[in-house]
């Protein structure tokens, strides 16, 4: 096994070693980092690293030269709150592994293990700007069928390589459901969800500070496996994020309450009535995850959802994070999703923010990604026009160093049919 | 029909009334189907209810344009629906249509001029595909009427009769500016039942908002959800094969209904002109194929929901075997595949830009596929089937407007708002009416803030029959359903703070 992992590991290194030095010139930079916008300059990408960014970097003989023209060049977009990377068909359970908790794994479930570098989806994704995937596992079931688990797992982070060495960090969040389907798994109520949270995390502090009993058998019997009891240690002592799906205004505020209390490290995701408690959030410190398209009275707990919601978070001083879709089919949607909430008051340097630089720093690899600064992993976009509109499209793409081709089982598809041979069936053609 | 207000027909109105109260003892059907039918009916006493042909409109639009003035739109780019684009534009709405378009317009004395220069203009936008009022917000049981699913042939049901008015989403869409809405219902069953053509103006009935003249729809869907919901149930149909056969069966009958009403009109006029000394028996109406069979004479438009090409073309094979028109293929994720035979058989095709993958029949759903179609000639309309979706229509647009250029598809903009506008308004049946902005036609029109294929065009205001239904700046012009009033949230969600 440790053989097998350096093996893995020295292979990872000569891979990117060997990538190529690309010189990004004549480019519109954002750095989103202290060079701030840079107007026309160069970013020099070695051994999978941004090795130099500015306005006149010298350009090392043999690289390779992308000019962009003039366009504008930004960190890889970062699809937060997703199944990319770890499901091929929704309708279909047999092709998705974004759903594992179980009765004996729940807050240990480990969605990474399941993660499918060659999905199909990541070619689809990645044309359409997006480099990392942030993985959110998912409660098993639809609606009721859910189960009566409060955990779905650990959130895992992947770069869009499609390499076997795509995934870049797991347990990076653990996901809590706090909505009104949990309430109605777990007892009832949304304060039943809330209860049985503190039980289980109280459970795990009483695990932690008697594992002999645990082992001997002499400790009151724990409603979680010592799997789950291990994996909110991490929670208990701050280390690691809970991430918590919340609607209501009320409930956001005793999600923050529950959070300061047990000095929990939170992320509130959803929070469509978020913009009620903007100041309450903002003074809390717990960034959140918002859909800025959500501007309908879907249910009772988000009767005020509004689409200036992620511009009046980001007002009142709350990190936002901007999440596409959760079907990773979707994931590339999230750009647009940046731009509803700058047509609806989110300044535009926000929006881009809100897909790059915010997620890293919310899902912790901010040292590895998400600005344009020397030393972080060279994911890099450049675009034909803004990044946020429709009419925009991605010219280059770059993840860890690499160049990416523009292309995808839909472009293929898309040759394949855009004219057809009389006398020759489709199916020869690829 | 001397009297057409007969008996039966008030009998059938107070039932309707005491629809307000708990229990409701007859329906109209159930009233209808009482009654005995021959002999009455060759009395000349018919009941309307009895005779599908005296009985074509039972639920009559009450919608009336709201108040409107002479109003100029000065100075914008107009994208006209109609495949050209004006700079410096000016749009004049008249009596409730459109009265004149084009460049250095006069504008007529005592007209409300709108500077509306830097900003753009077009036709309503137009989803031809909605489940408004049927899957009402909040997403709540009780608000869940889009599919009857308790039988896979369900021809006979009207989704007018699920429409909740108060859905706030009809106010989101307009914001979005919508201004003409197919409602359908859901996917679960072969025939699912009528659809109904709505404007998107707030009504306290869905008679109110009923888009007058328009024909109805009926849905069909193939593939996976019949068979899925039916197979899990372990009836018929459980495979693409079951479904075929519940297409075909259904058509068998309806020409057979068809035929004897035809008999019996053709035998009662013989018999009214004074031959025969017996009036014809007049066949029983049966409302499910009511519907089958004004398809078949060309009064009701299929809507069908079809995600493969291959399913598409063994549609098309069951219109011709039967002898109707399918006027437009929904979701259509692979149409691109078929885009020839869409073309050859004139039947227009409603996508998505982005949505893809969710299921089997949509993993080969490509973002090419609108420019695919537009290119093939086939009449392309970008639908949303979603409560959100439709208010970024163009927007969505846009997306498979890209994805075109990307794969080295020229379209201009001023071709790609018909997928939105002309050709969803083709596809439902009402391009006579709107869908572009041609003097005479209803003045259902859309003031943008910027190009509407921008993610950061808003609407500033929105136009239906001349009247101003929606504008941004003006919150006596917000519209708010019933169940909005008095929460804790803005009153006017789109207003800023």
């Amino acid at each position: 096994m440790r053989t097998s992992l350096l093996a893995l590991a020295a292979f990872a290194l000569t891979a990117a070693a060997q990538a190529e030095t690309i010189a990004i010139t004549h480019a519109k930079i954002e750095t989103l980092g202290s060079a701030g916008e840079i107007a026309n300059g160069t970013i020099l990408v070695k051994d999978g690293r941004i090795a130099a960014v500015g306005a006149s970097v010298a350009v090392p003989s043999g690289a390779k030269i992308i000019d962009a023209g003039g366009h504008l060049v930004t960190p890889g977009v970062v699809a937060s709150d997703t199944n990319l990377g770890a499901g091929e068909v929704e309708g279909e359970a047999s092709s998705d592994d974004f759903a594992g908790a179980s009765d004996q794994i729940s807050a240990a479930f480990d969605v990474s293990l399941g993660v499918n570098p060659a999905s199909m989806l990541i070619p689809v994704a990645r044309m359409g700007g997006v480099t990392r995937s942030v993985i959110v596992p998912e409660l098993a079931g639809r609606g009721d069928k859910k189960g009566e688990k409060l955990f779905a797992g650990q959130v895992a982070v992947i770069d869009l390589s499609g390499s076997p060495h795509s995934i870049t960090r797991s347990h990076v969040a653990l996901v809590a459901d706090a909505s009104s389907g949990a309430a109605a798994r777990l007892g009832g109520s949304h304060g039943s969800v809330l209860q049985r949270l503190e039980a289980d995390l109280d459970e795990a502090a009483s695990y932690a500070a008697n594992k002999g009993g645990y082992e001997h058998g002499t400790h009151r019997p724990f409603t979680q496996s010592k799997e789950d009891l291990e994996a909110l240690q991490p929670i208990l002592q701050g280390k690691e994020p809970l991430l918590i799906e919340v609607h209501r205004a009320a409930d956001i505020r005793r999600v923050i309450d529950l959070g300061k209390r047990l000095k929990l490290k939170l992320i509130l995701n959803g929070v469509e009535e978020g913009w009620m408690v903007a100041a309450d959030i903002a003074a809390s410190g717990y960034p959140v995850l918002v859909d800025p398209q959500t501007d309908l009275p879907n249910e009772f707990e988000s009767l005020n959802s509004r689409m200036e919601n992620a511009g009046l978070l980001a007002a009142a001083g709350v990190k936002i994070v901007v999440t596409p879709p959760y079907v990773g089919h979707y994931a590339r949607q999230v750009r647009y999703n940046a731009g509803y909430a700058v047509a609806h008051g989110l300044p535009w340097a926000d929006g881009i923010a809100a897909i790059t630089k915010n997620p890293a720093e919310v899902f912790g690899f901010a040292e590895k990604e998400g600005r344009i600064e020397p030393g972080l992993d060279a994911d890099l976009v450049v675009w034909s026009g803004d990044p946020l509109e429709m009419l925009t499209v991605p010219l280059h793409v770059l993840v860890k160093g690499e160049e990416q081709p523009m292309t995808s089982r839909a472009q293929e598809l898309a040759r394949r049919y855009g004219t057809l041979d009389p006398n020759q069936p489709p199916a020869y053609r690829h | 029909m001397k009297n057409p207000l007969s008996a039966a027909g008030l009998a059938a109105a107070l039932a309707l009334l005491s629809a307000c109260a708990a229990a409701p003892s007859q329906s109209m059907a159930d009233q209808s189907s009482s009654a005995p039918a021959g002999k009455e009916s060759a009395e000349g006493k018919s009941y309307p209810g009895l005779d599908p042909s005296n009985d074509t409109d039972p639920f009559p639009s009450t919608y009336h344009a709201l108040p409107s003035t002479t109003v100029a739109l000065v100075g914008a780019t107009v994208f006209t629906g109609t495949g050209s684009r004006i700079d410096n534009g000016t749009v004049i709405l008249e009596n409730g249509k459109i009265a004149a378009v084009g460049a250095n317009l006069p504008v007529p004395a005592g007209a409300k001029v709108v500077d509306a220069r830097g900003k753009y203009v077009t036709p309503g936008i137009i989803d031809a595909h909605s489940h408004l009022g049927v899957y009402a917000t909040p997403e709540v049981w009780a608000n869940s009427d889009g599919n009857e699913a308790t039988d896979p042939n369900t021809a006979q049901v009207w989704a007018e009769h699920s429409v909740w008015p108060q859905d706030p989403g009809f106010n989101r869409a307009r914001e979005g500016g919508i201004t003409t809405l197919e409602i359908l219902p859901g996917s679960a069953n072969l025939f699912g039942g009528r659809a109904v053509i709505l404007k998107n103006v707030p009504g306290r009935t869905a008679q109110d908002m009923k888009f007058p003249g328009a024909p109805y729809g009926l849905k069909m869907a193939c593939g996976e959800n019949p068979k899925r919901v039916y197979g899990t149930k372990n009836r018929a149909p459980s495979t693409r094969m079951g479904n075929i056969f519940g297409y075909r069966k259904a058509w068998i009958e309806a020409q057979d209904y068809r035929r004897k009403w035809d008999e019996y009109h053709k035998k009662m006029a013989e018999f009214k002109g004074g031959h025969g000394d017996k009036a014809p028996e007049a066949p029983k109406r049966d409302l499910q194929l009511d519907t089958l069979a004004g398809v078949l004479d060309g009064s009701i438009l299929v809507q069908n929901h079809c995600y493969r090409g291959d399913e598409m073309a063994q549609m098309i094979a069951i219109s011709h075997e039967f002898g109707f028109h399918i006027s437009m293929f929904h979701h259509g994720s692979e149409a691109y595949k078929v885009a020839d035979i869409l073309k050859k058989e004139d039947i227009c095709v409603a996508t998505w830009g982005e949505w893809w993958g969710f299921k089997m029949e949509a993993f080969d759903g490509i973002e090419e596929n609108a420019a695919l179609l537009s290119k093939a000639g086939v009449c392309t309309v970008i639908h949303s089937d979603d409560a959100i979706l439709t208010q970024h229509l163009p927007q969505e647009a846009a997306i498979a407007l890209a994805a075109g250029r990307r794969a080295g598809i020229e379209i201009d903009e001023a071709e790609a708002i018909k997928w939105v506008t002309a050709n969803p308004a083709k596809s439902i049946g009402v391009l006579d009416k709107t869908g572009t902005l041609e003097p005479g036609k209803m003045a259902d029109v859309v003031l943008w803030s910027a190009d509407p294929f921008s993610v950061y065009a808003l609407t500033e205001q929105v136009y239906v029959d001349g009247a101003v239904v929606y504008d941004r700046h003006d919150p006596s012009r917000q519209p708010l359903s019933d169940f909005e009033l008095g929460q804790a949230g803005p009153a006017h969600p789109g207003a800023q703070p």
